[in-house]
């Protein structure tokens, strides 16, 4: 049998199905939620800084929807503001800190997300300082670390609650207390352990929290950010001085409402849904890992229950997940091939790992309606996609050495 | 994103002259029966041509020349073995390994194509293929792949000169913006570079792959330094 020939047995062995597996991405909107959105768009559709009964109904809205958020982030409603993303609020965030004290050193994590990263390298050129932290094999900061970088001139540190690609979860309220007892803002990106963590700020501990909508199936292009009162944002959007002065522009009213009932839903049925996904999640791994020069990376345990990132030696991630999407199952990688700028995932190569073990990285972040028929499915698919591409590929990597974070070519 | 069939598009590469390239024949916003790439990428993705069948049984000698480009790291890499006619000084057989994307594959694979259909591409001809070549037939690649393609241009063009050097044509070996550290076998620097990095360690390893200063013995002590040189700069 030719390779060719097999291909084909594979891609036609199968009907397409319907696996989608990028929760990380983003979420479909949960039924529940679009039915809270729905009077908002046509009936209900004023603008809730007009005084007019039809404002009103807004305005009243969009206090119920703030107060029901705050409630469960264990916060005041003027704490919250919303945004138009969750890159909108680390922005506002880490720029709104940042330019109301006006200097200083900030700190921040080499895993966290491009809106955290991108934000902290542009206050650079605005003349602050900045501190890159390393993270562990898995992921992890060194409290001890944090702790040795915090300066006289620190102002705030960021660290991500849960990663996007690997699913590591952080100390959250260690780092918070390493700060806190050096008089240091601490704002942590959430946006990821939104729908499954607790999210209680006080319990957390930290002084701003990122959240957004669409990874907790609620809907795309409304953010949220928890800011304990009593500290100073400047804006980084000016105008009509909505959501206290911080963030102009109407407020998307059904998107807000949307959003915090999506919240209370991820948070009620968290305890639950977090059982079935753990179960689900671990059962893929152990599938996965099965296959000769497969790995995991990120954290065995601390990490979010829907979260598997492994990579797959010898094959490229987008040559995989093209396979993949063409059986009808949809996962990311964090091969350089599928990033607009062509650079591997910086977080799988802060793990450690050389360039090779990010182009081979696969990530499947299961939700809702992530079934273990779908988990078995993927497992066996994947096997056959892996046996396929390898037999096609030249390489033949070493696999310890890989993981051990040394890369050198070895041929067949 | 949109590209329109027949469309064209002029890319700046920076290691080429701006090439000009047909746009993909397909929409690249992927949707419903819509794919990243174009038809013949797809069909050349998922119906690869002269790919090695098994390698454990591939008899490596019964080719004339190999080429590999490409690294791991960089997440794209390519080993093409050429088979050639040498009374007509044509391309008779192509067979090869890719490790990469799916342009990567596509592209490797139309390549092996390209210098075998109609009896076989004369050498001189395959010496002057360019990476446009390669995406004119492929209908075009979203701009970013371009690398990719180029690639394989580059693999069929070590395995010629692979060929050359085995076949003691020395004098028609092309070299490209390099330093000749032997100009009997005309190799060069970077070819020494990427025998190291293909795992050569000692001389023997690197006469052994190159031919480097078998016919002038003096220029053996240069490469071996110019090996060390590499050897300390990767694995050091």
């Amino acid at each position: 049998m030719s390779t060719s020939s097999d291909i084909n047995k594979l891609l036609k062995s199968y009907k397409k199905h319907n696996i989608y597996l990028d929760h990380a991405a983003t979420t479909p909107v949960d039924p529940l939620v679009k039915k809270a959105m729905d009077p908002f768009f046509i009936d209900e559709f004023g603008n809730p800084s007009a005084f007019y009964d039809l404002g009103l109904q807004a305005q009243e809205a969009l206090a119920d929807a703030r107060y029901r958020t705050a409630k469960i982030l264990g916060c005041a409603p003027n704490e919250i503001i919303f945004t138009g993303s969750g890159t909108e609020s680390d922005n506002l965030a880490i720029l709104g800190v940042a330019r109301a004290k006006g200097k200083g050193h900030i700190i921040t994590s080499s895993i966290e997300h491009h809106a955290v990263l991108d934000s902290v390298k542009h206050l650079e050129k605005e003349g602050f300082s900045i501190t890159i932290l390393p993270v562990d094999k898995h992921g992890l900061i060194d409290l001890r670390v944090l702790e040795k970088e915090i300066k006289r001139e620190t102002i705030l540190v960021s660290v991500m609650y849960a990663n996007n690609e690997v699913g590591t979860i952080q100390p959250i309220k260690e780092l918070a207390d390493v700060c806190h007892k050096k008089g240091v803002l601490f704002h942590t990106d959430a946006c990821q352990a939104g729908g499954s963590l607790p999210i209680n700020v006080k319990k957390l501990g930290v002084d701003l929290l990122t959240l957004n909508g669409s990874k907790i199936y609620g809907p795309k292009g409304v953010g949220c950010l928890y800011v304990k009162s009593g500290i100073r944002l400047e804006p980084i959007v000016y105008g009509g001085g909505q959501e206290m002065g911080i963030r102009s522009g109407t407020e998307n009213v059904a998107g807000i409402i949307g959003f915090a009932k999506a919240l209370e839903l991820s948070q009620k049925n968290a305890d639950k849904e977090n059982k079935r996904l753990v179960s689900l999640r671990d059962r893929l791994i152990k599938g996965l890992t099965r296959i000769p020069k497969c790995f995991l990376n990120g954290h065995p345990i601390k990490r979010l229950p829907n979260n598997v990132n492994v990579t797959i030696l010898d094959v490229e991630g987008e040559a995989v997940t093209l396979f993949l999407n063409e059986l009808g199952i949809y996962a990311s990688t964090g091969s350089a091939c599928t990033s607009k700028s062509l650079d591997p995932s910086h977080v799988i190569t802060a793990l450690g790992l050389p360039y090779e073990a990010a182009h081979g990285s696969i990530r499947f972040t299961l939700g809702h309606a992530t079934t273990a028929k779908d988990i078995d499915f993927v497992i066996e698919v994947t096997n056959k996609v892996v046996e396929i591409l390898r037999r096609i590929s030249p390489l033949n990597l070493d696999s310890d050495e890989i993981q051990s974070g040394r890369g050198s070519i070895h041929y067949k | 994103m949109k590209f329109k069939a027949g469309e064209v598009q002029y890319i700046t590469n920076k290691s080429l002259m701006p090439i000009k390239i047909v746009k993909n024949d397909t929409d690249v916003s992927a949707g419903k029966n819509k794919w990243v790439y174009s038809q013949s990428v797809k069909s050349h993705f998922f119906h690869p041509e002269n790919l090695v069948e098994d390698i454990k049984k591939f008899d490596e000698s019964k080719y004339d020349g190999v080429g590999v480009v490409g690294s791991p790291a960089c997440g794209d890499m390519m080993k093409l073995w050429i088979k050639v006619d040498q009374k007509n000084d044509r391309i008779k057989d192509c067979k090869w390994q890719t490790f990469g994307c799916a342009s990567a594959i596509a592209s490797t694979s139309i390549l092996s194509v390209m210098v075998t259909e109609k009896g076989g591409m004369k050498i001189d001809k395959a010496l002057k293929l360019k990476p446009q070549d390669i995406l004119a037939r492929l209908g075009g690649l979203p701009p970013r792949k371009v690398h990719c393609s180029v690639l394989g241009d580059k693999a069929l063009r070590k395995a010629i000169n692979d060929y050359f050097r085995r076949s003691k044509q020395f004098k028609r070996i092309v070299t490209e913006g390099t330093t000749v550290i032997d100009p009997d076998t005309k190799i060069t620097d970077k070819d020494i570079e990427e025998a190291v990095l293909e795992g050569a360690d000692n001389i023997e390893k690197l006469q052994q792959k190159l031919k480097v200063g078998i016919v002038d013995k003096s220029v053996k002590a240069k490469a071996e330094a110019l090996m060390k040189k590499f050897i300390e700069k990767y694995y050091g």
